[in-house]
């Protein structure tokens, strides 16, 4: 596994060329690609997480560590879905109707990618009516909602009543995130998660798409 | 140093003015509208904001152009309005200031991030080029480069600026880590003062981010960097939501409070960000201008 050590270093160093490379030699060495994942490459992601938390990584780190994870976890799906193992989850993922910004998003998006997750991206300013139909139609199990101005906030319980009035509130979870956003705030809409930063969002995805 | 800078600064404190994107909600402006493009549709109200901010004792104030670069424009269908945009807002902003005060206009950034590669170095040149071409025919005094979360964009945007040969503010939001001190791409005050001033900018700064009182020790720590005037506007606290409406939680008494320890700490431009409105201008001259 010495080389597969590497690969841990590789993705918290966010250096995708050799976190490719260096899977590359391990699965042909024999090494289970399950392990891979779970040994190295998640270990690595918590970790990056743990540094944004204390101030160590910042945003370009955890973009460059999810660039490196996802360049490995490329050559490492196919083997794992020929088995019939199933991505961590899938994740529809969007800015809220009326709000047109999308750098978080497109961080959470990446991360969540690093961290295993199947995310379709539906882009900004994103209908309550087409998250709800992407969600059923993709077999999703996660909505994630980003929402950057504190006046397109109402866009997200809208995304919520709009599962309710379709009968889906319970098939799947949401999450929301985004500047003005707090715990208090998605508690009040009834969504099933926050996550403050980007990181956070990935453990949060991680426990929401848990099975009971 | 710029003569107009030099000219400000040395009579410093400098006041300049509140927020133009809550002012204008406040004048019905909806989520789903394009702010910058009310030059165009109501000026009407765009000189209403400005002309408060003048009333209320602003010796700068800005400009109606903040997401008036072709990138953010495209989200609404506008990018080939880019510059009639920009001109319309300098030109309200001065027929507001009439001669009483000096319009610097806003550049904001393009929501869109070089890291991740959903825009490159080229289109960042193009689109602030046009902009800042636009602001500088108009007439501005100076073009001030703001709410930037990212030193790479900043750079063409400061560029942009600068070709124009007016004077450039450059400003950055510090709302990022566990302190609240850094960049969203985790750049400390230090560093962004040095960057910021090496670019090109003559006066650099602080705004938006998380409120007044946590840009004294940012404002501090800039004027440890550099001896360039620094520029300090920051929000009214972070916004929560009422009954589907934006409320700030500063008041104007509270925010102007800290007024005078940003003079100590060495802003030679102070004004307000998001939720601040020509309420805090005035709070603010008493706090900090010679009667």
């Amino acid at each position: 596994m010495e080389n597969a050590k590497r690969l841990y270093e590789a993705v918290l160093e966010g250096d995708a060329k050799t976190a490719r490379s260096v899977t590359e030699a391990a699965l042909a060495a024999g090494v289970d690609p399950q392990k891979l994942v779970t040994e190295q490459m998640i270990p690595a992601m918590d970790e990056a997480g743990r540094r944004f938390e204390c101030n160590e990584f910042f945003v370009p780190e955890l973009l460059v560590s999810a660039r490196a994870m996802k360049a490995a976890l490329e050559l490492i799906r196919p083997l794992l879905a020929a088995r019939g193992a199933q991505p961590a989850g899938r994740v529809v993922i969007g800015t809220v109707k009326g709000d047109l910004h999308d750098i978080g998003k497109n961080l959470v998006a990446a991360m969540l990618e690093g961290g295993g997750f199947e995310v379709i991206d539906l882009g900004v300013d994103v209908s309550p009516e087409r998250f709800v139909a992407t969600a059923r139609e993709k077999e999703a199990h996660l909505i994630a909602l980003s929402a950057l101005l504190t006046t397109t906030m109402p866009s997200m319980q809208a995304t919520v009543e709009a599962l309710q009035r379709a009968g889906l509130r319970e098939r799947f979870k949401v999450m929301i995130g985004g500047a003005p956003i707090t715990q208090k705030y998605a508690d009040e809409i009834g969504a099933d998660g926050y996550s403050e930063n980007a990181a956070g969002a990935v453990a949060l995805a991680r426990r929401l798409s848990a099975p009971m | 140093m710029h003569p107009t800078i030099e000219l400000l600064r040395a009579a410093r404190p400098v006041l300049t003015d509140g927020a133009w994107g809550t002012q204008l909600q406040a004048q019905g402006l909806q989520p789903h509208e394009c702010p910058d493009s009310w030059n165009l549709t109501h000026p009407d109200r765009v000189l209403q904001v400005a002309r408060a901010y003048v009333e209320a004792g602003s010796q700068v104030i800005l400009t109606n152009t903040f997401g008036a670069n072709a990138v953010r424009l495209a989200g609404y269908g506008l990018a080939d309005q880019a510059a009639a945009i920009n001109r319309a807002g300098v030109a309200i902003s001065r027929e507001a200031a009439a001669g009483r005060a000096r319009v610097f206009a806003s550049m904001g950034p393009t929501g869109k991030m070089l890291l991740d590669g959903t825009i490159t170095e080229a289109e960042l040149d193009r689109v602030f080029e046009e902009q800042a071409m636009a602001l500088a025919e108009a007439g501005a005094d100076a073009l001030v480069a703001e709410t930037f979360s990212d030193l790479e964009e900043a750079g063409p945007a400061i560029a942009a600026a600068r070709r124009t040969g007016l004077p450039v503010v450059a400003s950055l939001v510090f709302d990022s880590g566990r302190d609240k001190d850094r960049t969203m791409m985790g750049v400390a005050p230090e560093r962004a003062a040095k960057a910021l001033e090496e670019m090109g900018a003559d006066v650099v700064g602080a705004n938006c981010g998380q409120g007044i009182s946590g840009y004294v020790s940012v404002c501090r720590r800039m004027r440890s960097a550099t001896g360039a005037p620094l520029w300090i506007k920051a929000n009214a606290g972070l916004p929560e939501l009422e009954a589907g409406r934006a409320v700030y939680r500063i008041q104007a008494e509270e925010f102007a409070g800290h007024g005078p320890a940003l003079v100590e700490a060495g802003a030679d431009f102070i004004g307000g960000c998001c939720g601040t409105t020509p309420d805090f201008i005035r709070a603010l001259r008493l706090r900090i201008r010679k009667p």
